[in-house]
């Protein structure tokens, strides 16, 4: 591979430096994206024994070991870790952190100082959300919903630490999202126009336009919050003439695009790993690159089909049922390209394509059913039942997760310059899906029959033995998913440790990533490197010395 | 949007607004909260108009708002795509207040009225 490294070629990011120090200072978005991915997968870990928990909790109607209110301060804690702590800094601010400047061929982002204190307002968020626990704990959901988090007699005591953990990690979140918005329109290398960028990079501007606009609403709301629980303000308090409906506008006019913070980096993810892994040009490239924007967009305009069966008038709810429709169409069209571009393209059936493929088939499930979830008549049966647990956790975990570790498996030989095992890897990922849909697919099925969510126990509930079929299945899911994660985890750890070398391109991309060494030098490029087409391969072939891609010699590099 | 002519501008520095100026600005915002302050004492209940101290106060808090935005954050003098970004968020605003107020004044024909003690005690005293 022609590949741009400093003048030394064993010098890299990981050896440039030595220390704890060097690492907790450090303003290289490489290693500020690689402490990222640690933190956000202990506390993937962390959210994944919460998770364990409420499904053997759920083994038997009358439920396992835990008591009512512990069992509702697992969901509180499961939900937040996941959204707050693991989904919504995933993507952006660990993969995107190490990949986006180097996609650029810049040298880091517009303002490394303030990337690394975004990682420093992460780790405060978590202490808070760690003090939340200490201090009583949470049991109101992480929604944090009014007039239950305000009521001092009812809910537990961490719900103030908790609501600043999640002031701090929005803050986190709007530098994040600054930042790359800004690296996008000021760093780009010469050649490189708007429609010549990765389609990586489209899905993390559209997620940066949203951090920001939608992040600072939330921010207040919560604030909000902390001042109606610490002196009762009446503004949410309906004892006090406050309207709890109005906190859920606030709260969903973030958290709904905060789904999209979620989904569409997974997005621009599962565009490169579809495009590499089967070695064909991108179908559809502006169709992509213009949905990322629209759902961004519509994806501001349908926080109100969380609140169909939350007092929500008539009239909102007509408008924003209609609305919520809209989205399927940007989502179709990427599907729409990502199966075209598999169409006659010579597929590499390797762990982040398995990923890939996995994401493609959950997401479709996941957005199709959130059809029956907009739909009015529908809604009024399916809200707050397991049906929307399944929903969500299709489109949040199946699609957004699964898009991650597709896009840690596709750049882990950069991240770390070794190859995992790739039986594994294979293994590990047909695991994932199967322990997935196992797991989720029998909440669509309970939930359907009336399950409701967040119940401790169900021996109440006329159809009980039914549920606590569906209920098995589910657990027994849940434990595939599991075992499938820890293989993960192990063989990636091993290869960091005694894994082969990765040579500088071993899937064959052509994007600017791939033309520096594995692991990238300190400062990615030693001259900025020309741009062409990143999706076109028919320049590159397989060197066998190497174990990786190399540029065709009767090939003309761009700028030449 | 940005491009590669764009990409490098180290060298430049922003737009230099005179000290005068600034202070001239600054006292037209003095004099418009003294305005405000002005408006608050009035009664307009005599005038039958009991709304319109309400208006008159967000009418200059908004142009306030504007000559800041102009002059002290440089919007005058920078590039148009900053302010449309600029008056873009303001609509994600004012969609966010519509569409949740529109929605507030729906249901209120709706609600039943409580009657805790907190509840009794504020109607009391907005109906006195």
């Amino acid at each position: 591979m022609t590949t741009l490294t400093t003048s030394n070629p064993n010098d890299n990011y990981l050896n440039h430096t030595r220390g704890i120090l060097s690492w907790l200072f450090t303003v290289d978005h490489k290693r500020i994206g690689i402490m990222y991915l640690v933190c956000v997968l202990l506390a993937f870990l962390l959210g994944g024994i919460f998770a364990m928990m409420l499904r053997f909790q759920l083994l038997t109607p009358e439920g396992t070991f835990m008591t009512q209110d512990q069992y509702n301060q697992a969901f509180t804690v499961h939900g937040a870790i996941m959204v707050f702590l693991v989904i919504i800094p995933a993507v952006p601010a660990a993969l995107g952190n190490f990949v986006l400047p180097i996609m650029l061929g810049a040298k880091d982002v517009a303002f490394p100082k303030l990337n690394l204190f975004s990682w420093y307002l992460w780790i405060f968020g978590l202490v808070f959300f760690l003090i939340a626990l200490g201090t009583g704990g949470i049991d109101t959901g992480w929604t944090f919903y009014t007039p239950y988090s305000i009521d001092k007699a009812s809910s537990m005591g961490g719900v103030i630490p908790a609501l600043i953990g999640a002031f701090i990690l929005g803050f986190s979140s709007i530098f994040t999202g600054m930042n790359f918005i800004v690296t996008i329109h000021r760093l780009r290398p010469k050649g490189m126009t708007w429609f010549k960028m990765p389609l990586f990079l489209w899905g993390t501007y559209a997620t940066a336009i949203i951090q920001v606009l939608a992040t600072p609403v939330v921010g207040i709301t919560l604030l909000l919050l902390i001042v109606e629980r610490a002196v009762g303000i009446g503004i949410f308090d309906p004892a006090m003439g406050g309207d709890p409906v109005l906190y859920q506008h606030f709260f969903w006019f973030y958290s709904h695009p905060a789904v999209y913070i979620m989904i569409l980096p997974a997005m621009g993810i599962i565009s490169e790993l579809i495009s590499v892994h089967s070695h064909r040009h991108i179908f559809g490239y502006k169709f992509i690159a213009y949905s990322s924007i629209a759902i961004a967009m519509f994806g501001f305009l349908v926080w109100g089909h969380h609140m169909f069966t939350a007092g929500q008038s008539q009239l909102m709810n007509i408008i924003f049922s209609l609305i919520t429709f809209s989205v399927s169409i940007p989502s179709a069209v990427k599907v729409f390209n990502w199966l075209a571009t598999l169409y006659k393209g010579s597929i590499s059936l390797n762990t982040p394509m398995l990923y890939a493929l996995s994401f493609i088939f959950i997401f479709t499930i996941g957005g199709l059913t959130g059809l029956y979830c907009a739909t009015l008549a529908t809604d009024i049966h399916l809200h707050d039942s397991y049906f929307i647990v399944a929903h969500f956790h299709y489109v949040m975990m199946g699609s957004a997760l699964i898009g991650f570790l597709g896009g840690i498996h596709h750049w882990w030989p950069k991240m770390t310059g070794k190859m995992y095992n790739e039986n594994w890897g294979r293994f590990s990922a047909i695991l994932v899906f199967v322990g997935f849909n196992v797991t989720f697919f029998s909440q669509f099925m309970m939930g359907s029959k009336g399950m409701p969510r967040r119940y401790a126990t169900y021996d109440m509930l006329p159809n009980a033995e039914l549920f606590q079929v569906y209920h098995i299945w589910s657990t027994v899911g849940s434990v595939v998913l599991a075992i499938g994660f820890v293989i993960c985890a192990l063989y990636l750890i091993q290869s960091v440790f005694s894994g082969k070398k990765a040579p500088a391109n071993p899937w064959g991309g052509r994007s600017l990533e791939w033309q520096c060494s594995s692991p990238p030098p300190w400062d990615n490029f030693a001259e900025q490197p020309e741009v062409g087409d990143c999706y076109d391969y028919s320049v590159l072939e397989w060197n066998e010395e190497e174990q990786g891609y190399d540029w065709k010699k009767d090939a003309v590099h761009p700028g030449e | 949007m940005s491009n590669n002519d764009s990409t490098h501008h180290d060298d430049q520095i922003g737009h230099i607004v005179p000290i005068k100026f600034l202070v001239l600005i600054c006292a037209i915002l003095l004099f418009m909260t003294a305005v405000t302050v002005w408006v608050s004492r009035y009664d307009f209940t005599e005038i039958n108009i009991a709304e319109m101290g309400i208006i008159m106060a967000l009418f200059v808090a908004t142009v306030k708002a504007t000559i800041v935005g102009l002059y002290f954050m440089h919007l005058r003098w920078d590039r148009p795509f900053i302010g449309f970004v600029f008056v873009g968020s303001i609509l994600f605003v004012v969609l966010f207040i519509a569409l949740a107020l529109t929605d507030t004044m729906e249901y209120q024909p709706e609600i039943i009225k409580g009657d805790t003690p907190k509840v009794t005690e504020a109607m009391d005293k907005l109906t006195h």
